[in-house]
């Protein structure tokens, strides 16, 4: 026994049992540590958007106590006079909300449409030039938004752009336009590590048993890709509701016409009407909670079945 | 039947040179050598997801080294089963038959016989994520015979089983060959898988093959 042991703890020194084992300290208090650490820099994080949300909704519920407090009637009052629902009443923003919807949902679809393909070749085949595509599928992650939205803008001083420039640029299309640029990029990452994570070998074993590569992508890869399109979806779909400065140089921000939650937050905040800014802030942030929990809810009932 | 003539295989650093072995009709060769020695290599080759530099392939007395392999009508059954987690059992089953636009009818009987010589007539209607490692072997396994192949490629199908399940697979897998004559290459590691199935018994060492004396019959 003790021979057995010695011969573990000192190697090379086989039969010598004399030198002691050094001790480690106190591994408890330093898990302990660890882990005390670790928790304290995640959650300051963690804390920090949770206060962001909150302080939201407290400013919101503050303002609706004042106008409560201000009427005759304080309860109708609070339904009514608060800043969601003063928002929700006019018809600038209700035309706004609708056009981001609309526009978001758009460009998500285009996204996953786009970011399919790409993401799968770049996933599975080998190919010249292959690194210099996928840092290419980056820039519009790492570029400025601004530069985006002038990069458009100057793409449609140029042939044959410039042939449809009048129904795009200033105009809703460009609305669309400025929003997928961005969030493509996202959804196409999304997707090539969606098809990254999917073992080749299904693939392979369809083709084995006769399918075409078509057959094979649609019959087999893309069921098992559905959970990872759904997040590309909600990724772009969230990256859009949130893309600004694209908008501004590229979609203008004209009311009624090419105006988007982002850009009426931006409007009201230079009017210098804070309560409807951040009353549509608050609208924009149910919005993407209730999409990100529409996906997850959905995500994982698939995974259960 | 398989042969192989003079297959050269480079894939990065690794290479094969001049490999030959033919399996008659019918016979079921297996397939050792250690890990990394290039079993797999091989299998893949003649499946097709992988090209030869030089050589030919023949099945059945056709020459396929070029052919995609769609079209080469080889039964897959891969190591770790490679189940499409979005089909059921009975998808799996039916696959390369409504690949091949079989009628109705005759994908259902093809299921309901393969199901009954497999034993996996109560698994049907589950998906893969409930199936034990024996369960979803013999899945892929139907999966592979479903369309009649000419050949049966498997790769260490039964490496991940605990050694009960194992022996069970390996005699379901030797009745299932018996009833089904289909030409068979087995690729393994373990000698007493080797023994119950092969009736030709191929060794890869240091990238040649070396041809052992067939078994027992």
């Amino acid at each position: 026994m003790t021979d057995s042991v010695s011969r573990y703890d000192t190697p090379g020194g086989r039969g010598k049992s004399n030198t002691p084992v050094q001790d480690v300290g106190n591994i408890v208090l330093s898990n302990r540590l660890f882990y005390t650490c670790m928790i304290v820099i995640g959650g300051t994080y963690v804390l920090l958007i949770v206060a962001l949300l909150l302080a939201d909704a407290w400013y919101v519920v503050e303002k609706t106590a004042v106008a409560a407090a201000d009427s005759a009637d304080p309860w109708k009052s609070m339904l009514t006079d608060n800043p969601v629902s003063v928002a929700l009443a006019d018809p600038k923003i209700q035309y706004s909300i609708r056009l981001s919807l609309l526009s978001c949902t758009l460009s998500a679809v285009l996204s996953v449409i786009v970011a399919v393909p790409i993401g799968y070749i770049l996933s599975r085949h080998a190919f010249p030039g292959k690194r210099l595509l996928d840092a290419v599928l980056d820039i519009p992650i790492v570029l400025p938004p601004l530069v985006v939205g002038l990069s458009l803008l100057i793409l449609f001083q140029f042939r044959p752009f410039a042939y449809v420039a009048r129904d795009m640029v200033y105009q809703i299309p460009a609305v669309v336009l400025a929003q997928f640029s961005v969030a493509c990029a996202f959804a196409v990452r999304t997707m090539k590590s969606t098809f990254d994570h999917i073992d080749p070998r299904c693939e392979q074993v369809a083709v084995a048993l006769g399918s075409s590569r078509a057959q094979a992508f649609g019959w087999v890869v893309l069921p098992e890709a559905s959970q990872g399109v759904m997040t590309a979806f909600t990724l772009a779909w969230a990256r859009s509701l949130g893309e600004f400065g694209p908008l501004l140089i590229f979609a203008g921000a004209t009311r009624m016409k090419t105006e988007v939650l982002s850009t009426t937050v931006f409007l009201e905040m230079n009017i210098g009407n804070i309560e409807a800014a951040v009353a549509v802030s608050l609208i924009m942030v149910v919005a993407a909670v209730t999409v990100l929990i529409i996906t997850r809810v959905w995500g994982s009932r698939e995974t259960v079945l | 039947m398989i042969q192989l003539d003079n297959i050269c295989i480079q894939a990065g650093a690794f290479a094969l040179k001049n490999v030959s072995f033919s399996i008659p009709a019918g016979g079921c060769g297996v397939l050792m050598g250690r890990t990394g020695s290039g079993k797999t290599t091989i299998l893949e080759c003649i499946i097709g997801l992988r090209r030869v530099s030089s050589g030919s392939i023949q099945i059945c007395d056709r020459d396929v080294t070029r052919l995609n392999p769609a079209l080469r009508g080889i039964g897959y059954v891969p190591q770790d089963g490679a189940m499409f987690s979005r089909m059921s059992v009975r998808d799996h089953l039916a696959f390369a038959l409504q690949i091949r636009r079989t009628p109705g009818k005759q994908i259902a009987e093809r299921v309901d016989e393969l199901s009954t010589l497999l034993g996996i007539t109560h698994l049907l209607a589950r998906r893969p994520a409930g199936l034990s490692g024996g369960e979803a072997q013999r899945v892929a396994l139907g999966r592979a015979l479903s369309f009649r192949p000419n050949v049966l490629c498997l790769d260490e199908p039964l490496s991940a089983l605990d050694s009960d399940t194992r022996h069970e697979m390996c005699e379901l897998l030797d009745t299932v060959r018996q009833q089904t004559q289909v030409t068979t290459l087995y690729v393994t590691h373990s000698p007493q898988e080797a023994e119950i199935l092969g009736d030709r018994l191929l060794r890869l060492e240091r990238g040649r093959i070396v041809e052992h004396q067939p078994l027992s019959p």
